[in-house]
């Protein structure tokens, strides 16, 4: 019964970015030990070099050269194909710019531990096999695996109440919904006996057809998965810990964060329900698409109305968060209506990269403003900012316009392929409230445009070093370039397709 | 000398590099480069045009059309079927608009050097005239609609410039800066009225464009020559590449009519020539006939904006605030002539336009009638001027409405002749009258005369004869021209005119043609009289003020180009001599003008001589002449300034004088029933409606608080009273069921647990709602 695959059956070459990532980051575990504490700058460098060169070969595997075979790896739990590959990318990525945003903030806040760079890959890695898995137990491993080391980096200033605080929430609020993660796939393996996402797909054709209690089970199950899974992404109502959470953590790691943990929950979810679309149909229209359009409506309207209340930077951009959320679960819903799948799933991954560049660097722009004691993030504290930090200023700014969605921003790129997707799959409703929501979402971001540039005051920085120089840069430029030349997203996106591998 | 016709592209090259130097250079070359330049590009078009016309005269005068090299095609958009390339048609019709243009306007350009001198923006002045000449050039020699709008427009945009030329100060009232806002007001007036035609003209050329396909006058393998009655060959043959495009386009009904190998005007007179056409013009199925009455009716809105005719003639006498060189060269010679040149281009369809004719003429004679009247009237020299130019060209419409376009373009020639020069020697008695006024300022006595002093007031001037007798010969030249006196210039082209009108009414038999013969022998009464009005209370006489008793004769770069018009006044009216005329017809040939334009305005034709209308023209100007000589006698325009128009004096003439000198109370009934409603309308939209109601009431009281309100709602109540307070009293009430569970540090995680758990049921409950409705078979 058990073969004993042999090495080319794995086709391990497909997951080469992952195993690299995953060697870099064991050799950087320990060669952290031999690093004398004055000298962490170096376990950030090599850190960066192992994202890089993870980063050259994911954006070489996505661009099309042939790294092992497009299919089923690992025996059938690993799937290489484009979607793997763009959430890759889009991982490494915001590993790349988060290690670059966090070296300046821990030095600046003397705390010298080398292995935050390792945690911080971990949890990457975590993401990254979210998108590549084909396996329900893949998926929860590979969800812990990018949660556990967020509670931990989330209590990385330790002796800070407040992030501690954040790391005790994040984790026992984690824990409960992973319960309901576990049990859900527990459920789907009693209605269909395969842990397989395939097979239970192909199982569950002859359910819905069958026996109504079988199908009690089988739906339940799927409605507790995406209550985990809905956890991992903050969307409404599982929301709660994330504005404390995210103020609470020290700031790059909430920027990390904010962008990571979205990538994996979405893909992990365009995994298991929109994968299963061509099989399981019901007029057209998969079955759970009403639960996410609930939830879709609920957290874009609560994410951003509350948002608009805030007066803390850090929280706002909380909220902002969890209403971006609802924009992905808009394409997620998408992926309900037969023949969108693959459209919501590239408006879903254009919608991802746009944002990550844009959040960080609004988190990043943070990190430039926080005091080493959490202090000098509110509202207030960036009036005037254009005057004495114009270019800090100037690309927050950007950074407001592309949240908001304004044209010649990534933002605006990703909300359009994100609403016409909706669109596509005749959930009208939904994109005129996310049209709408974005309009409310502006009355938040301006303002933050608004205190920089047209009220008074000298608001003090902290001084900015190469690094998070870098950070902004690229983040910036990032924001623009794919603002004004999309092409390069939907090329990437271009062949992501979310269908069953046989 | 055949092949010359291909240097048409120079006419607009040489204007627009004149235009560009003084553009860039104009103030480092100072007033002499400037005026150099200028004149030199405009006298180089003038022998283009010259050349132009010899090479013509070497094709047999056949109609020519040329590709401008590198820029061909212009608009071309062959998925749409649009394809309006950028050339120039030279047959005898353009070529007589550029040496009028090119000519008189060479004069008027070294005139403007001595007018303009020391003006602070002389450079200035003479970019905008060569970028005059630049658009008019255009518009002449286009072979399409379209490249005629652009020369249109750009035309309008060049008085527009001019009129307003001393935006920020009065010619005559340099201390008084708010009179400077007369100028640019003036300038507004002709802009905002010119718009009313140009839409006319826009729709127009939709119309056109949706009706034949194409903007093109004539295609380049037409022959204009082509009577379909006599040669058909060549209308079959055209007929059968149309047959084959429409093949081509063969689902694409619209296009089903634009074969597009053919010009517009052959195809009008191909499809009269059929008959029954019918055109889908949206919802409606329309003949052909109606068709063109709609075109030519649009036509005729955006001539009447151009060439100032009852309705929009209102913006010409006010355009009068600009330089007098400006009046000279756009408001008398070219650009007023522009819709006269159009109307004539589309003579096939106006001569089949019976309804529009009529109107046509209709228009014509009100406004020579209107204008006519209004200039008797006026103190301002340069107003009578203006009317009178709005009521010669007047004439020229009529005669356009009763289809003799030979001699509408006639009294065009020696009107631009006659009139140009009338402008020009006024602007030589302004000058000089403004000369004498400072001189006398300069001499210290006359004091009290500081304030407004108007050198163009005729009340002020008097005796001039004696102190510029050179303007003052030309200005009669000019002044019998106008009156139509014999032999000058405008004695042959109105008779032209009133003869052709006899024709059209006497032997054709149609109302307008009485008509149009009465008003304007009426109409000819007035400017014999009007004119004899002019030069009695301008030249003759003793002075009327210190200023007019010093006015100098102007500088020899004003007089020359004076004295050539007057030569030109006198001489132009040879040109088109009619049939059987004693002498001057085998001395300068017969209906040479007219033969000339049959090469190109199919429907042109010589009218008939008739020697008693020539008598009873002449007797009727003569006659008003000798009565307003009388009327305005040395004795009686002496004390003109204190008593008034001698007209004033007389009880039953009192009245009829106020008439004319309020100008029949136009503008004022415009203001009345037109422009102050429309304002109050566009008040009651901008700042009721828009204003208040919109921004201040909707989207203050309505979007803003609403919003606020509702975030404020959602926020505060919903979040955190509703659903907080909720979980939190869902919280209490398990710690009050479960009999006081130990506090845990923190209250929020359980609540936020206890959410993730309500949401858990909402998602489970959501998504097996299909399954429990067939559970219970709802």
């Amino acid at each position: 019964m058990f073969e004993v695959p042999v090495f080319d059956d794995l086709n391990a070459w497909a997951a080469l970015p992952i195993i690299l990532l995953a060697l870099g980051t064991s050799i950087l575990l320990v060669a952290d030990l031999f690093i004398p504490e004055d000298r962490k700058r170096l376990t950030a460098s090599l850190a960066l070099g192992g994202v890089t060169v993870s980063l050259v070969v994911a954006m070489l595997q996505a661009l099309g050269v042939e790294i092992g075979e497009q299919g089923a790896a690992f025996a059938d739990m690993f799937i290489a194909d484009q979607f793997t590959y763009v959430v890759n990318v889009i991982a490494l990525s915001s590993a790349f710019i988060g290690i670059l945003v966090s070296y300046d903030y821990f030095e600046r806040a003397e705390v010298k531990r080398g292995e935050y760079y390792s945690l911080l890959l971990f949890s990457t890695m975590g993401a990254m096999l979210m998108g590549a898995s084909r396996n329900l137990v893949m998926i929860f491993v590979a969800l812990e695996l990018l949660s556990i080391p967020l509670y931990l980096l989330s209590a990385f200033r330790k002796p800070i109440a407040a992030s501690e605080e954040s790391a005790l929430k994040y984790f026992l609020l984690g824990a409960f919904s992973s319960g309901f993660l576990v049990y859900g796939i527990t459920l789907l393996y009693g209605a269909t006996g395969t842990f397989d996402i395939d097979g239970i797909w192909t199982a569950a054709v002859e359910i819905i057809d069958g026996e109504i209690s079988r199908q009690f089970t089988l739906i339940a199950g799927f409605g507790l998965v995406i209550v985990g899974l809905g956890f991992k992404v903050g969307a409404v109502p599982f929301h709660g810990w994330q504005p404390d959470v995210y103020q609470g953590a020290p700031t790059p790691v909430t920027a990390f964060m904010s962008v990571t943990a979205k990538t994996g929950g979405f893909a992990a979810m365009l995994r298991v329900l929109v994968a299963g679309i061509p099989v399981v149909v019901a007029e057209d229209i998969a079955m759970w698409q009403d639960t996410i359009q609930v939830i879709a409506l609920l957290t874009l309207v609560l994410g951003n109305f509350v948002a608009i209340m805030q007066d803390e930077l850090k929280r706002m951009l909380a909220y902002s968060s969890i209403a971006h959320a609802g924009y992905l679960l808009i394409a997620v819903a998408a992926g309900g209506t037969e023949g969108i799948g693959d459209q919501a799933a590239q408006s879903a991954l254009i919608y991802l990269l746009a944002y990550t560049f844009t959040n960080i660097g609004a988190f990043a722009v943070v990190v430039a403003m926080e005091h080493v004691d959490y202090s000098g993030t509110k509202l207030n504290d960036l009036k005037g900012l254009s005057n004495t930090n114009p270019m800090l200023a100037a690309v927050m700014a950007l950074f407001m316009f592309s949240l908001t969605g304004i044209p010649g921003t990534a933002g605006f790129v990703g909300k359009w392929f994100v609403f016409k997707a909706a669109i596509d799959a005749d959930l009208v409703l939904l994109a005129v409230v996310g049209v709408l929501t974005s309009v409310v979402s502006a009355f938040y971001y301006l303002r933050v445009v608004v205190n920089m540039y047209m009220e008074p005051g000298t608001p003090e920085t902290q001084p900015e070093t190469p690094s998070l120089r870098w950070a902004l840069g690229i983040t910036a430029a990032g924001t623009l370039i794919l603002g004004i030349l999309p092409y390069f997203m939907t090329e990437l996106a271009e062949g992501v397709t979310v269908a069953l591998i046989r | 000398m055949e092949n010359f016709v291909t240097g048409v592209s120079l006419l607009i090259f040489i204007p627009l590099i004149g235009l560009l130097i003084n553009l860039f250079f104009g103030k480092r070359l100072g007033e002499r480069g400037v005026g150099l330049v200028a004149v030199g590009a405009s006298f180089l078009t003038f022998i283009v045009s010259l050349l132009l016309w010899a090479a013509l005269a070497d094709m047999n005068y056949e109609a020519t059309i040329v590709n401008m090299p590198i820029f061909t095609d212009w608009i071309s958009i062959p998925s749409a079927g649009v394809d309006i390339p950028w050339q120039f048609r030279v047959d005898t019709l353009s070529v007589t608009m550029m040496l009028v243009v090119t000519g008189v306007g060479s004069l008027i350009h070294l005139y403007a050097v001595g007018y303009m001198h020391g003006d602070e923006r002389f450079p200035r002045f003479f970019v905008y005239l060569n970028l005059f000449l630049f658009f008019m050039l255009i518009l002449v020699t286009g072979n399409n609609f379209l490249m005629m709008f652009v020369g249109w427009e750009g035309v309008g945009l060049c008085s527009f410039l001019l009129i307003g030329f001393w935006f920020d100060r009065s010619q005559h009232h340099e201390t008084d800066s708010t009179v400077g806002w007369y100028n640019s007001n003036a300038a507004r007036k002709a802009f905002i009225v010119n718009r009313i035609g140009d839409f006319g003209l826009l729709l127009a050329m939709f119309l056109i464009w949706w009706t034949f396909g194409t903007l093109d006058y004539y295609k380049p393998q037409e022959d204009v020559h082509v009577h379909f009655e006599e040669e058909e060959a060549p209308v079959f043959s055209i007929e059968g590449l149309e047959e084959g495009a429409e093949e081509e386009y063969e689902d694409v009904t619209a296009l089903s009519s634009r074969a597009g190998q053919i010009g517009v005007f052959t195809q009008t007179e191909i499809w009269f020539e059929e008959g029954g056409h019918e055109i889908e013009v949206g919802p409606w199925t329309l003949d052909f006939e109606t068709v063109i009455l709609l075109i030519t009716l649009f036509i005729l809105l955006g001539a009447t904006g151009k060439s100032a005719q009852i309705p929009l003639f209102v913006w010409l006498p006010d355009a009068m605030a600009g330089p007098t060189p400006v009046s000279a060269l756009i408001h008398a010679a070219t650009m007023v002539t522009a819709g006269l040149y159009l109307m004539t281009r589309s003579n096939s369809m106006f001569h089949h336009a019976e309804f529009t004719s009529f109107i046509v003429t209709m228009i014509g004679i009100s406004t020579a009638f209107v204008a006519g009247f209004i200039a008797l009237g006026q103190w301002d020299i340069k107003k009578v001027l203006a009317y009178s130019t709005v009521s010669q060209l007047g004439f020229m419409v009529t005669a356009i409405g009763l289809g003799a376009y030979a001699a509408a373009i006639f009294h065009l020639v020696t009107h631009a002749f006659f009139k140009a020069l009338l402008f020009l020697a006024s602007g030589s008695v302004i000058h000089g009258v403004e000369h004498g006024h400072h001189h006398v300022h300069e001499h210290g006595h006359d004091v009290h005369h500081e304030e407004a002093f108007d050198p163009q007031d005729m009340r002020n001037m008097g005796g001039l004869a004696a102190r510029m007798p050179l303007t003052y010969w030309t200005f009669v030249i000019g002044g019998l021209a106008l009156a139509g006196v014999f032999p000058f210039a405008g004695f042959w082209s109105k008779d032209e005119i009133l003869a052709d009108s006899f024709v059209v009414g006497f032997e054709d038999g149609l109302v307008k043609g009485y008509l149009a013969l009465a008003v304007l022998l009426l109409a000819a009464a007035f400017t014999g009289f009007y004119t004899w009005r002019l030069i009695r209370l301008t030249f003759h006489g003793a002075p009327r003020t210190e200023a007019a008793g010093h006015a100098p004769e102007s500088v020899w770069t004003m007089t020359v180009p004076l004295l050539l018009l007057a030569i030109g006044s006198t001489l132009a009216g040879f040109l088109n001599i009619p049939d059987g005329f004693p002498l001057l017809g085998s001395l300068f040939g017969e209906h040479e003008l007219t033969l000339w334009l049959e090469e190109s305005v199919i429907h042109a034709h010589a009218g008939e001589f008739n020697f008693l209308l020539a008598l009873l023209a002449t007797g009727v100007a003569l006659g008003a002449i000798a009565v307003a000589h009388n009327i305005y006698s040395p004795a009686n325009v002496d004390d003109v300034r204190e008593a008034g128009d001698p007209l004033e004096r007389d009880t039953q003439t009192a009245s009829i004088f106020a008439l004319s000198n309020a100008k029949l109370y136009w503008d004022e009934t415009y203001y009345q029933y037109i422009v102050f409603p429309f304002q109050r309308a566009s008040r009651f939209l901008g700042i009721t409606l828009d204003w208040n109601l919109w921004h201040d009431f909707f989207h203050n009281n309505i979007i803003r608080d609403g919003f606020q309100g509702a975030s404020e709602l959602i926020s505060y109540p919903l979040d955190r009273q509703v659903i907080d307070r909720g979980f939190l009293g869902i919280a209490r009430s398990i710690q009050a069921a479960a009999g006081r569970l130990r506090t845990v540090q923190t209250g929020y995680v359980r609540t936020y647990a206890l959410s993730v758990l309500f949401g858990a049921v909402l998602v489970v409950v959501v998504i097996l709602l299909p399954v429990i409705r067939d559970l219970l078979g709802v």
